[in-house]
């Protein structure tokens, strides 16, 4: 393994950050989307309201979900044992987000086809759990890594999940599900207050302000109720940074307050609640001033935040067990070789600015409001 | 042990939901290329017809489009949520061409298929046909990865097992790219969506010049799509030969199950035309000598050996894994024990075949004799099916190749709409490309049962450990949406093609918004 330029450690480091960063700019992009479809029947009233938030996000929804996409890929990849064990543990819970990411191309697609509005209705419901279900279930999902997962490895390394979908619904994972939530439905709301006007944007400003006032009281809550209620997990074991991914090579125990272990440690990591906090503040008073690309800002900002918030708190576990602490995935036993992880890499640094520069271009073409003109001048237009 | 009806339910699931998406795969490449054309030609003689024709077949691209990429994500997902022994078994290798597959392919794909449907009148033409190019690159590209993620299945080069990890490991990425069964499926496999496309182009054409309707673009369409076709045709034929001749190398097992050959035939080995397999010898056999043996090794001088001599073979690999797996067994007990690697390194090609002996209660280290013969017994698929399924595929090939060269004859001597009776016959065999594909992508996947990956993992070892009624709730979640989508789909499909390709082109749409939506809405009945 001489061959491979970048050492073990340093390469799990890197793709620990890149998982961030593909799930950071999913909530991003593809949050737009989400948010929309999850404000839909609520900021839009009449079929051309509708009409104008799905030819808002209708040009580019589809390369922002390809960010999820290439999370997938990119867990399967380099994490390979977290996303067998994850999306077979949370195998309804995956269900239901499926539901939402095969009624969204068809409900954006078909929607505008047929005038009557019954048809219509049917696909505006599509569109609303498309965007309202997988929001909330993420952060449910993520709840759960804080609690701990019920899942034990064997010693072929086969992973058994003891838990079943309504296990998932704790107290807690519902306050995180509720958090991701807001989240992106302050993220639509501020894309949708730039880019539309009248009473579509002054909806969304209303909404907008409720979303992200709530993100951020319950992003404070779920953050007190993570660091000093819940226990946590805590390494035991020396463990290797450079050896051969085997989780089972390590000893985990759950203690109380475990999750403050890190901020004690490395205190520079309160930059990210921080940053979570100034964020979903300054989209909220953007959207009370009517700063159009402040709001955007300010949102994108608590995103970063909040999700850097988790993954440092949960540092250097990914995936927690509950039933079998010693079974749980960190940072230095469940990635893929060095050289998958190189070459990965590799891959990323070619293509990633790539897809930045065009997406860039794509949205620069499509720049501009959205009104009812300017989408009946496309008979493509959804 | 996962329960084997989690097993056959989970395999049920996974060929099923492939089956659905691979409906709307094969139209996406070939359609995204003829639209390529039709706008470079509007491009070069700024005749509007032909962005007529683009905008046309856009519509139904678009209708087709969505349906793949509700039905694509899901199959992402499911290796995790189905198959997750196998993610954690080969992630290592099978997870990279995924993720390689978004950052290349979908990305394009999917970021320019906006810019195609909002931006005809945001970009100056040229500009809309780099987008065009980009979508339909884009898609291939996607058939490209997926089809070398696929061929390592059927071939898992550049590959080791890692005692250390009890997984497959990257050891030649190259290898993994340039795997010949990855390269032979991927030009076999976009040729039949270029076919597909132009079948579906030429037959929706045909329909109109039956109805009279839409002379201007339905002439132009077709000559498009009979040159296209014909070469398409030929060559995937031509490279499902190249497939065949692979599988010969590397999966010698499909192949004699495909013929129906149990016992090995001197070269050069018949091709059997028709015949009703049972199990124990063929019925009704019409036989063609030579040609099978020309197929399967391009030679008239080596045989193409049969089922029961690769039994026996296989009954010799899996004593070969036991040893494997013993050593392994010493290796994970203590991790420095050279000389157990040393056995294991010598050995660890097998290691797969002994795992086939977890389906017996009695388990690999008890493993009795009878188990053994079992499990050489088990890696023999159902022999029908394939027979029957190769045989469908090849025909509709050879079927097209006719068909286009007939087309394009016609097209080449201005004779298109001089028969009503050849364009009904065009219009009738729309739904043959997709029976051929369906035929072609079971023989791939089903013939390579009871392996997920060709002699390293079998099926029902790779299979998650769910409950049976996961499987019952997902499965009927399934079967119901995207039936009912599909229903949705084609009767949209019809209604755009009942409309029409239209006069109202992007710049000189009314801006009176009622009076537009109804005409674009509203197609008349």
């Amino acid at each position: 393994m001489s061959s491979i330029p970048l050492d073990y450690e340093t390469l799990r480091l890197i793709w620990w950050t890149l998982l961030g960063v593909l799930l950071i700019g999913f909530a991003i992009m593809g949050g737009m989307d989400l948010g929309i479809g999850a404000l839909f029947p609520f900021v839009a009233r009449t079929d051309e309201e509708r009409r104008v938030l799905l030819n808002l996000s209708g040009p580019t929804w589809e390369g922002n979900q390809v960010w999820l996409v290439l999370g997938g890929g990119a867990i399967f990849a380099a994490w390979p044992a977290i996303y067998a064990a994850s999306f077979s543990g949370f195998y309804i819970a995956m269900i239901a987000i499926l539901l939402a990411l095969i009624l969204r191309p068809v409900g954006f697609k078909f929607r505008g086809k047929v005038s009557d509005p019954r048809w219509r209705t049917v696909w505006d419901w599509a569109l609303f759990v498309g965007g309202f279900v997988p929001s909330l279930v993420f952060g449910v999902a993520v709840g759960n890594l804080f609690l701990g997962v019920p899942f034990r490895l064997d010693a072929t390394m086969r992973a058994t999940y003891e838990g079943n979908f309504f296990l998932l619904l704790t107290p807690f994972a519902l306050l995180t599900g509720l958090v991701s939530l807001s989240m992106l439905a302050t993220q639509g709301s501020v894309v949708i207050a730039a880019r539309t006007s009248g009473e579509v944007a002054e909806r969304a400003r209303k909404y907008g302000k409720w979303a992200a006032a709530s993100t951020l009281v319950l992003f404070v809550l779920g953050g007190v109720v993570a660091l000093f209620v819940l226990g946590g997990y805590q390494v035991t074991s020396v463990q290797d940074h450079f050896g051969p991914s085997n989780p089972l090579a390590k000893t985990v125990i759950a203690a109380a307050g475990a999750w403050r272990t890190n901020y004690t440690s490395m205190p520079w990591m309160f930059i990210a609640p921080v940053l979570a906090i100034i964020g979903s503040l300054g989209a909220y008073l953007a959207l009370e001033i009517r700063a159009k690309v402040l709001g955007i800002i300010g949102s994108s900002l608590a995103i970063f935040g909040i999700i850097s918030t988790a993954g440092l708190s949960l540092f250097p576990f990914l995936m927690p067990s509950s039933v079998d602490p010693n079974s749980s995935f960190t940072v230095w036993d469940s990635s893929s070789s060095q050289m998958t992880l190189f070459i990965m890499l590799c891959a990323t640094v070619i293509f990633l600015p790539i897809i930045l520069a065009y997406t860039a271009w794509v949205y620069r073409v499509m720049r501009g409001p959205v009104t009812t003109t300017s989408l009946n001048r496309n008979p493509n237009a959804y | 042990m996962v329960d084997p009806l989690v097993v056959d339910l989970s395999r049920l699931q996974f060929a099923a939901t492939a089956m659905y998406h691979f409906l709307f795969v094969p139209l996406t490449l070939g359609l995204s290329f003829l639209m390529a054309v039709m706008e470079s030609v509007y491009v070069m003689t700024g005749r509007s017809v032909w962005r007529k024709a683009t905008l046309f077949w856009g519509t139904l691209f678009g209708i087709n489009f969505a349906m793949g990429v509700a039905t694509g994500v899901v199959m992402e997902f499911q290796f995790g949520m189905n198959w997750s022994y196998y993610s954690h078994y080969v992630g290592d290798i099978f997870g990279a061409p995924l993720a390689i597959e978004g950052l290349m392919a979908f990305f394009l794909e999917a970021t320019f298929i906006g810019l195609f449907f909002f931006g005809w009148d945001r970009l100056k033409p040229v500009g809309h046909l780099v987008v065009t190019w980009l979508v339909a690159i884009g898609a291939n590209f996607s058939a490209l990865w997926i089809l070398i993620a696929n061929g390592w299945m059927q071939n898992p080069v550049g590959a080791a097992f890692n005692p250390d990890t009890m997984r497959m490991e990257v050891t030649d990425f190259m290898a993994v790219i340039f795997n010949p069964v990855a390269q032979a499926k991927f030009v076999h496999t976009v040729s039949a969506g270029y076919v597909t496309g132009s079948v579906f182009v030429l037959a929706v054409s045909a329909i109109f010049l039956l109805q009279k309707k839409h002379r201007d673009v339905s002439i132009r369409s077709m000559v498009v799509a009979a040159s296209f076709g014909l070469a398409a045709a030929l060559s995937v034929v031509v490279l499902g030969d190249e497939s065949g001749y692979e599988t010969t190398s590397h999966q010698k097992m499909k192949l004699a199950a495909m013929e129906d050959m149990y016992e090995t035939e001197q070269a050069p080995a018949s091709f059997t035309l028709f015949a009703i397999p049972t199990g124990n010898g063929q019925q009704f056999a019409v036989r063609i000598p030579w040609v099978f043996g020309l197929i399967a090794t391009r030679s008239f001088d080596q045989p193409v050996i049969g089922i029961d001599d690769l039994v026996a073979s296989a009954k010799t690999r899996i004593s070969n894994g036991l040893v494997a797996y013993k050593a392994l067994q010493q290796v994970r007990a203590n991790p420095n024990d050279q000389i157990a690697r040393q056995t294991f390194t010598q050995t660890q090609q097998d290691l797969g075949y002994a795992l086939l002996l977890k389906q017996y209660p009695d388990g690999i280290e008890n493993a009795t004799n009878d188990d053994i013969a079992n499990a050489a017994q088990s890696t023999v698929p159902d022999v029908w099916p394939l027979f029957w399924s190769f045989r469908i595929m090849v025909a509709v090939g050879f079927f097209y190749i006719a068909f286009f060269a007939f087309w394009f004859w016609k097209a080449s001597t201005h004779r298109l709409e001089t028969s009503r009776f050849w364009l009904k016959v065009a219009a009738w065999s729309l739904p043959l490309p997709w029976i051929a594909i369906e035929s072609g992508w079971f023989l791939a996947e089903f013939g390579r049962q009871p392996w997920v990956v060709e002699g390293v993992l079998p099926t029902f070892y790779a299979a998650s450990g769910l409950h049976w009624w996961d499987l019952v709730i997902s499965l009927a979640f399934f079967l119901v949406t995207y039936t009912s989508l599909l229903v949705v789909m084609v009767w949209l499909l019809v209604r755009a093609i009942k409309y029409g390709p239209s006069e109202t082109s992007v710049l000189d749409v009314n801006d009176n918004p009622s009076a537009h939506s109804a005409a674009i809405m509203e197609p008349a009945e």
